[in-house]
């Protein structure tokens, strides 16, 4: 029986704690008396006949019949799956999207299917090259579809693939791709890592064009998004909701698979990455020592690969299949039974480790841009009522942040921080100045099309996406970053924690009270 | 004499007309403004040559009213100022060097009413050709004689010449013609102009030698590397006048030492002299021999100047601390005087008229106020002391002590430091050096040149410093005792009303200072602000065409790369291995014909795509645009062409690369100009190409012709390129951009003034060991390429 989350407030014989720092860690001791350490619950157990479990969900759907009964011979036939943004790290093979889209591609060829299109639903994100596209479909699939040209990749970018379904009560517009909008089934094959995805969210976004996207992803809403992790209280969800219900009332049927997972993120020799330290055996201590002194010593570039070479040994929880909106409800309990934590109340300083991924850099590099949306965006957002700092508190994140970037896969980012940041920091602002010319920036959208990269438009959706913890922390804090890349970000750099805590103070007082968020695995704070 | 100077100095040139030749220099400038300010009745006819943009006249207002010299008028006439001069001027193209002066008939006539000719042109410089020097300094003023006589004129001829007519000598010389003094060695000057002559002709000659050609061509190729025939033979031919000049300089130098002047400058003046007495006719002549003349004391104001020249490189390099030592006696003397005494000095002798101007007068300090060596040098070094220059960071500069070594040894130092320098650079310029490293290399070189100049001054002026003849004064002094008090106060002509102490340091030193644009104030230098202003005229929305070179420029690739990797796309490890080998035993041979000629080495190169399928190869190339081609771009280029871009410049990208190639790059370009091969009926490439591939010379030509046919101003526009090889391209446009230059572009950035960029792949790049294709599972090629 896998152990809730814990709290652990410190004392003078707690052992130092886990921070991640890019691609390497420290440990770092807090203030004892005052400081808290929030550790995500064990991972759960994961299901056993995952096949056998995911053709029982499309048999026995929710609010919906079961899926033989939806394919005819002659009909339309989509199947969507999310990209490589999920899951993080990615995880081992067979994926959940390859089982579930060939256990659809079963059955579609029992009803005598023909016309069956997948297509990666990418929303504004890179294509996927085509080792990932085989990691997530896995080759049998990839063989029979890709050479034929019906596996493919959502392009938001081209007008002829995209159609309007309609407007949303409050004026949104919903335009999807124009192959899946025509057809008679959709079939979302998803993996449900965190509460903010899924639900309709998979389908509006990861079909949807920049005009669509922008309805929701703007300043405006992501201030008001209180949490990313909680859709009841995220305006970004509730306008995404809208959309959704217009596409049921307007657009193609949708069936809906959803997955959840556990929280084995690290496979030996990292798994003590997710322990507690106090619980840490001989070996963990002397695998920490090891690893993070050889880290230390190597370059960036070799040290990424590394990481990014890990595959995750994650067991599925929950699948879930149906109607959309009864789907995501059922699978957000999944979720947050996995993740959520209870904590009393909100402390002075929040503490955290940005780690070396996240959802826009897979096989790729964690850009200051990606550091600043990985903190506020992301772990900051990991909460459900109030956020663990007070508002006007300080916000301390551990990460080396250089001045680094992937030319293939970030090309706008390199220019946002050369050129936007340099500007300003402040989202609406950039927003009214700069989004419209990068979002339509030919050479990016050439890029994004063509190459690999992700939209000219996307390094301001990184941004807005820690709109709100900018908003809410009274000042943000970078411990051993690269200073100019720090400041230019609008944040303070600190070469040690405890130098960071000495600068807090001029925020928060001489004791304030600390929160520290203990990544790996993934947590939701219900604050009360 | 005293009864001439009754009248006043204004009141006798009441009334007169007053040629002046020279007006655009120094002293002419001065005399004009001084003449209009302090002479009020007479009026001025300007002979000044037509430039070749500017006409006469237009030079007159450019050249020498808009001189701060005529500040003081400007502020007395206020808004009449123009008209007030134009009533008073008149400005006759012409020039002394040719016969007749080359005036057209009017102005002829008009020349012929001058009451008074003030003759102040001359080639000052002392490191003329020999040739320019016999030309204007000693037939100059036997033209204006000659002229005179031959429409029956005479007006009063004032002569300028110079106190260093007396030659290298010790001890007095006095206010004679050089030939009635005891050490003339009898030269005749017409013989003198026609071995000048022939020397010139012979000169040239020797320069169009098949060996004097060739180590021409091998110059201009070691300057400009493979720019391409044309700019190459551009380059050569100005190699060759310059060598010719530089022999004439070197001539003129050892004829004059050799019969006794230090020299051309002083030894054709005084030929010009003795030519003047023997040719005038006529034409009544009077002689001022101004000796150092430098900074004026206090007309128009203290210590206005003109040009850079004698004494200031010497003293800026001193406090540059670039002149470690200066040859000089310390009880020597420097026989300096203010321009204005010499100006005044002039005035005072057309005032005086044919009849009662001495025929010889000089104006000097030495024999009444002698300023001394070691006074001058003191004062010098106290003054820097106090007022430092600054170094590029900032710092300021510690001006060395002066121990008055003799020249020999200085010479020496500078020539070891010149030899060292010069090794250096050689040694850098053969390093493959980019970007940062290359700038160093062009430092190397400035610091060079600077060495090589102060060596020259020290070889010219060196003999003036050691000069330790004493200039006589009587004549002078003369005219100083006979003019009345109204008149010493407007035209102050003694030269013992220097206190040279305060001269120097209050006069004198603050405005050379201010004229040679050195670095007065502490902190780093302002060359980024250049940068960033310079940056913003490259973008100004005015601009019409952005060119861009492709490799180095926008990627860190070049063709073997793209090669490599469209050639090992599809193959398996074993023939991968084999194709890397066999690359690197060739390399050093591609390099070499890299080097020789770009276009014969691409030719060469494109040879291997022969029998590829174009398809296949097109397909490739996308894929290529990821793994290759961005992988190594520089971002802050490719955000430059699109800057352009959205300013509305055309842009435009010129390379030899192949068009399939680049064809990832289309969308930033409204052009793209590539080397394309020519592909067979079966769809395979033929190895051959269309049309020359755009390298060198080429390049300029094509944008020159892409803005003619889209009606664009070549002019109004940028290129960007990183080598030597686009000189062509870089001049035929208005504003050139080096990115990551190699040496040899460095240095010639830096000398021209061109910004430069330093442009940088993104940290953090994939750096993939080789240029080749992915490695791909078996699975994955089989379904790719079957």
């Amino acid at each position: 029986m896998p152990r809730p989350g814990f709290v652990l407030d410190v004392d003078r014989s707690t052992p130092p704690t886990l921070f991640w720092r890019g691609e390497g860690f420290s440990l770092e001791r807090l203030p004892a008396d005052r400081s808290r350490i929030i550790y995500p619950p064990e991972p759960l157990a994961g299901l056993d006949n995952l096949d056998g479990h995911i053709r029982d969900a499309l048999l026995n759907p929710l609010d919906m019949d079961p899926l033989p009964e939806l394919l005819k011979p002659d009909m339309k036939l989509t199947i969507c799956f999310d990209d490589a943004s999920l899951s993080l790290p990615k995880m081992q093979q067979p994926d959940n999207r390859q089982r579930i889209v060939e256990a659809v591609l079963d059955m579609a060829a029992e009803a005598g299917v023909d016309d069956v299109h997948i297509i990666a639903a990418l929303g504004l994100h890179r294509r996927m090259h085509e080792y990932e596209l085989r990691h997530v479909l896995g080759d049998r699939i990839v063989d029979a579809f890709l050479p034929k040209g019906f596996l493919y990749q959502h392009d938001a970018e081209d007008p002829d693939n995209i159609t309007e379904i309609g407007h949303t009560d409050e004026g949104e517009v919903l335009e999807i791709n124009k192959r899946a909008a025509e057809s008679d089934l959709v079939v979302y094959a998803n993996i449900n890592q965190v509460a903010m995805d899924g639900g309709w969210k998979s389908l509006t976004t990861g079909l949807a064009s920049y005009r669509c996207l922008s309805e929701h992803h703007n300043p405006a809403s992501l201030q008001n998004t209180r949490s990313l992790m909680d859709r009841h209280h995220s305006a970004l969800h509730k306008s995404i909701w809208r959309m959704g219900e217009l596409l049921r009332d307007s657009g193609p049927t949708v069936f809906q698979v959803e997955t959840t997972i556990n929280t084995e993120a690290f496979p030996s020799p990292f798994e003590f990455l997710a322990k507690r330290e106090w619980e840490w055996t001989a070996r963990d201590r002397g695998l920490f020592l090891a690893s993070s002194k050889s880290l230390n010593k190597l370059p960036n570039r070799t040290k990424r690969k590394l990481f990014h070479k890990i595959e995750a040994p994650y067991r599925t929880t929950s699948v879930q299949a149906g109607f959309t909106a009864t789907v995501h409800e059922r699978t957000l309990e999944n979720v947050y039974q996995q993740h959520l934590v209870e904590v009393d109340g909100q402390t002075d300083i929040l503490t955290m480790g940005i780690p070396f991924i996240s959802p826009y850099n897979p096989e790729s590099i964690m850009n200051p841009i990606l550091v600043m949306c990985m903190g506020l965006g992301y772990l900051f957002n990991m909460y459900r009522g109030k956020p663990l700092v007070k508002e006007g508190g300080v916000v301390i994140m551990t990460h080396p942040t250089y001045e680094e970037f992937h030319p293939v896969h970030h090309p706008s980012y390199i220019d946002f921080f050369d050129e936007v940041l340099a500007d300003t920091n402040d989202p609406a602002v950039m927003s009214t100045k700069w989004e419209k010319k990068y979002a339509e920036d030919e050479w990016y959208r050439h890029l994004y099309r063509t190459s690999y990269a992700y939209h000219g438009v996307h390094p301001f959706y990184a941004w807005y996406w820690g709109a709100h913890g900018q908003q809410h922390a009274g000042k943000v804090i970078i411990v051993g970053g690269y200073a100019a890349t720090v400041r230019k970000l609008g944040f303070t750099p600190a070469s040690t924690m405890n130098d960071a805590l000495e600068i807090a103070s001029d925020t928060v007082g001489r004791s304030p009270t600390i929160s520290h968020l203990h990544v790996p695995g993934v947590l939701v704070a219900d604050v009360k | 004499m005293s009864t001439v100077m009754a009248d006043t100095i204004p009141a006798s040139l009441a009334g007169k007309r007053i040629a002046i030749t020279g007006s655009t220099g120094f002293v002419g400038t001065a005399l004009v403004e001084r003449l209009l300010r302090c002479v009020p009745d007479c009026d001025l006819v300007l002979l000044v040559r037509d430039g070749r943009r500017t006409p006469a006249t237009r030079r007159t207002q450019r050249e020498i009213l808009k001189n701060d010299a005529f500040d003081r008028l400007r502020a007395t006439h206020g808004d009449n100022f123009d008209r007030a001069v134009a009533s008073r001027i008149q400005t006759v193209a012409g020039d002394v060097t040719r016969d007749g002066l080359g005036l057209n008939e009017a102005d002829r006539a008009l020349w012929g009413t001058a009451d008074t000719i003030i003759h102040s042109a001359a080639a000052v410089s002392f490191d003329s050709p020999m040739d320019s020097a016999v030309e204007i300094n000693l037939l100059g003023p036997t033209r204006l004689a000659d002229l005179a006589n031959e429409i029956r004129v005479t007006p009063h001829l004032v002569a300028v010449s110079t106190c260093y007519v007396a030659g290298n000598r010790r001890g007095s010389a006095p206010e004679i013609l050089v030939s009635a003094g005891p050490f003339d060695v009898g030269i005749d000057w017409r013989s003198e102009v026609t071995a000048t002559r022939r020397l010139r002709s012979d000169t040239d000659a020797l320069s169009r030698t098949p060996d004097q050609l060739k180590i021409f061509r091998k110059g201009a190729r070691a300057e400009i590397g493979a720019a391409g025939a044309p700019a190459l033979a551009a380059k050569t031919e100005d190699l060759r006048q310059k060598w010719v000049k530089s022999e004439l300089i070197k001539a003129g130098r050892a004829r004059a030492a050799s019969v006794g002047w230090p020299d051309a400058y002083a030894f054709t003046k005084a030929l010009g002299e003795q030519a003047l007495t023997d040719v005038k006719g006529d034409v009544p002549v009077s002689i001022v021999r101004p000796s150092i003349i430098e900074s004026a004391l206090a007309e128009p104001k203290p210590g206005w100047i003109r040009g850079f020249r004698m004494a200031e490189p010497v003293i800026i390099s001193f406090a540059k601390g670039l002149l470690k030592e200066f040859p000089g006696v310390p009880e020597g003397t420097v026989d300096v005087i203010p321009v204005d005494i010499v100006v005044a000095a002039i005035i005072a002798v057309a005032a005086a008229g044919p009849d009662d101007a001495p025929a010889i007068t000089q104006v000097a300090s030495g024999s009444v106020n002698p300023l001394k060596y070691r006074q001058m040098v003191d004062n010098v070094t106290d003054w820097f002391t106090r007022n430092p220059l600054y170094d590029q960071k900032g710092q300021p500069i510690v001006v060395p002590e002066w121990r008055f070594p003799g020249r020999g040894r200085v010479q020496k130092q500078l020539m070891q430091a010149r030899t060292a320098l010069g090794t250096a650079d050689r040694v850098l310029q053969a390093l493959p050096l980019r970007g940062k490293q290359a700038e160093l290399s062009a430092q190397l070189e400035e610091k060079r040149i600077e060495v090589e100049t102060a060596l020259e001054y020290v070889e010219l002026y060196g003999l003036y410093t050691e000069c330790e003849a004493i200039y006589q004064v009587d004549n002078l002094m003369a005219i100083w005792d006979g003019l009345g008090e109204q008149d010493r106060a407007g035209f102050n002509i003694d030269p013992r009303s220097v206190d040279w102490d305060h001269y120097v340091n209050n006069i004198h030193l603050p405005s050379i200072i201010k004229h040679a644009r050195v670095k007065t104030t502490p902190g780093p230098s302002r060359s980024t602000d250049r940068m960033g202003r310079m940056r913003k005229q490259v973008l100004d929305p005015k601009r019409h065409v952005a060119a861009f070179d492709l490799e180095n420029t926008l990627i860190s690739s070049n063709v073997v790369e793209s090669f490599s990797w469209l050639a090992t796309r599809r193959l398996d490890t074993p023939e991968r291995i084999r194709y890397v080998a066999r690359t690197i035993v060739e390399a050093p041979g591609l390099l070499r014909l890299d080097r020789q000629d770009r276009t014969d080495f691409l030719r060469h190169f494109y040879r291997r795509y022969e029998h590829a399928p174009m398809e296949q190869i097109e397909t490739d190339a996308q894929e290529m645009l990821t793994q290759l081609i961005l992988t190594k771009s520089f971002p802050a280029g490719l955000r430059r062409v699109r800057e352009h871009r959205a300013l509305g410049h055309r842009t435009i990208l010129i390379t030899g690369a192949l068009d399939f190639a680049v064809a990832g790059l289309r969308p930033m370009f409204d052009e793209i100009v590539a080397a394309q091969m020519t592909v067979r009926p079966d769809g395979t490439l033929s190895g051959e190409m269309h049309s020359v591939p755009p390298t060198g010379e080429a390049r300029a030509q094509i944008l020159t012709d892409y803005c003619e046919a889209e009606g664009l101003d070549i002019s109004n526009s940028v290129a960007y390129a990183d080598s030597s090889s686009d000189l062509p391209l870089f001049e035929a446009v208005g504003f050139p951009v080096a990115v990551n230059p190699e040496t040899r572009l460095a240095t010639i950035a830096r000398k021209r003034g061109w910004l430069v960029e330093h442009w940088s792949k993104s940290a953090g790049a994939p750096k993939p060991l080789l240029p080749i294709g992915e490695l791909m599972t078996e699975r994955e090629r089989r379904r790719k390429f079957a």
